[in-house]
């Protein structure tokens, strides 16, 4: 209660002398249009915006914190949480980094699955993006046509990880198990019927007039100021900065597969859309590169000091009794560095800064969250539109309360 | 490059570099003094080749009982020119002290500054709203110093303590 007093205290010093006829409308924490607790307050006069204040924190966790206390394969249910729209890629994020620390080579069976999940990640954000985005501009048929595919890749990820949000995907070394036997033809299928459905949900929501007239150059920043920001992901592509992780400081075999950057023109609400549909025919294409060559061999790299042994030998082989007893109590041993690691989120680059010391847990965490960093850029972006075109603007920036925060 | 842009800023910025540590790192790194700092990152960011123009990520570590200074600010900047390569810039920062902002030159380090400021402690000047951007205003301390209990306000003790709290509280009661 303390909280909201003295922001509303906070927001009555700011706002005092309002000019006569403007009005404080106030968008959140918790509001259908916010997608997450996040708040804004918006100074309109009529229907212009003429000011916004953003006050974020109502999710902070301080996972930066708890980081260093946990230890590496238990930070990872953290970061689950941070963007929970593609869980696996945070993941993946953080595991590439710590293996990174170590040294540890991964068979290429478990890159091309990483790889193939990243994908399916980033395809599972991006319909969660746009979809809601036409729910919010009052068109809610285009996400209904889409959510069928998510459900169908959230039912992968259950299968191959026992949940569908918080995923807890992939273990320092390796997978947690092995990928199932339908594992490939179940892709290939959603392949095939995602293909269709988007041209479908095109059609039936971007080629719309309506949506059209809505998100044209509403929103927009452009390239210098994009840059300015520290934009990343889409956003950024969508003001026409071709920059993508995985083609400027490739990870896992990104330099090895064929798919191109989209760009868009003006970083409108549009060319936000129009890139990250676009971003989806590339994830396909990336996948479908994959799926047949998938190796044989081990899901995890042989490092019996940092990879937990099949529980059958634990209960009868000392060694792994050993082992097992050494990893969960004093957990994976990281050299002392620091390291940072950068990949390509769905919302851009998430990087990870890890400074260890050669204990059981990091001496410090830091998590680059593509999110906060674009985010700051919100009141300049709506700044002299219409209030109704703010709700376009942060839908198309695909803000996620648990990224922001942390 | 690497070796070119070494020698560019050891001899450039020889009075603005401290003494450093090795650190076993992927990523170049020079220690700057906090004075300098926007002088260092405004040249590197208008110089023509190398042109680090992204403000690429902006922490802090505290290095309670560890090493003196105690704090360091950490500063990532990125060159697209370079094809994307990485620099850091660690300054330095002791109890109590202020590093000079960079929102100037990058609008970027705005929030980042502030969450470091809010959850470290440690103020930037010339920013223009120094204000705590995540925790409440009225809030006390700052969770990501090494010395804050890891539950929360209230509590004085550090979560290794409460082992031994709960063992004395055993054998006397």
């Amino acid at each position: 209660m303390v909280m909201y007093e003295k922001t509303a205290e906070h927001f009555g010093q700011k706002f005092k002398d309002l000019p006569e006829g403007h009005l404080l409308v106030n968008l959140g924490p918790s509001h259908p249009a916010t997608h997450g607790i996040l708040q804004n307050v918006i100074q309109i006069d009529g229907e212009r915006v003429v000011d916004t204040e953003s006050v974020i924190g109502y999710v902070h966790r301080c996972f930066e914190k708890l980081g260093e206390r946990y230890d590496y394969n238990q930070f990872l249910v953290c970061t689950d949480r941070m963007n929970y729209v593609s869980t696996p890629l945070n993941n993946i994020g953080w595991i590439l980094t710590v293996e990174k620390m170590m040294q540890i080579q991964v068979p290429d069976r478990v890159t091309y699955v990483r790889m193939i999940i990243s994908e399916l990640s980033r395809i599972m954000d991006h319909i969660i993006c746009n979809g809601i985005m036409g729910v919010d501009l009052g068109a809610f048929s285009g996400l209904l046509h889409l959510f069928h595919h998510r459900e169908n890749i959230y039912q992968i990820l259950e299968k191959l990880t026992g949940a569908r949000l918080t995923t807890t995907f992939c273990r320092v070394g390796g997978m947690e198990r092995d990928i199932y036997p339908e594992f490939q033809t179940e892709i290939k299928l959603i392949l095939k019927g995602l293909k269709p459905a988007l041209d479908e949900f095109e059609e039936l929501l971007i080629r719309n007039k309506i949506f059209n007239e809505r998100t044209k150059g509403i929103g927009g920043i452009s390239a210098d100021r994009a840059i300015a920001y520290g934009f990343s992901g889409p956003n950024l592509r969508a003001a026409g900065v071709p920059w993508d992780v995985r083609k400027d400081d490739p990870y896992m075999f990104y330099d090895k597969v064929n798919f191109d950057i989209p760009v868009g023109e003006d970083g409108s609400a549009l060319d936000r859309t129009l890139v990250r549909m676009e971003e989806m025919r590339q994830s396909m294409k990336i996948i479908e590169q994959l799926i047949d060559g998938i190796p044989e061999g081990p899901y995890h790299a042989d490092v019996p000091h940092s990879f937990l042994p099949p529980k059958d030998r634990v209960y009868h082989n000392m060694e792994e009794l050993i082992y097992h007893f050494k990893i969960i109590m004093h957990g994976v041993k990281v050299p002392p560095g620091e390291y940072y690691h950068a990949t390509e989120a769905a919302n851009g680059e998430l990087g990870f800064y890890v400074v260890s010391e050669g204990d059981k847990s990091p001496w410090r965490v830091h998590v680059r969250r593509p999110c906060f960093w674009y985010y700051q850029a919100f009141p300049e972006m709506v700044k002299g539109g219409l209030l109704a075109d703010t709700i376009a603007t942060m839908s198309s920036l695909n803000v996620i309360a648990g990224e922001l925060d942390c | 490059m690497k070796e070119k842009l070494t020698e560019f800023i050891t001899t450039r910025f020889v009075d603005c570099l401290l003494p450093q540590r090795d650190i076993n790192t992927n990523l170049l790194y020079f220690s700057i003094q906090k004075e300098k700092l926007p002088e260092v990152v405004r040249t590197l960011k208008d110089h023509p080749e190398f042109a680090f123009s992204f403000l690429n990520d902006l922490t802090s570590i505290d290095w309670l009982g560890k090493r003196e200074p105690r704090f360091e600010v950490i500063y990532l900047l990125r060159s697209p020119k370079l094809g994307h390569f990485r620099l850091q810039l660690r300054v330095p920062v002791g109890e109590g002290e202020s590093v000079p902002s960079l929102s100037e030159i990058f609008p970027a380090a705005n929030w980042p500054e502030r969450e470091v400021f809010d959850l470290m402690g440690i103020p930037f000047s010339g920013h223009p709203r120094m204000e705590r951007l995540i925790m409440p205003d009225n809030f006390v301390g700052h969770p990501l110093r090494k010395d804050y209990p890891l539950e929360g306000p209230g509590q004085d003790y550090l979560i290794e303590d409460l082992l031994t709290i709960h063992v004395k509280e055993d054998i006397t009661g």
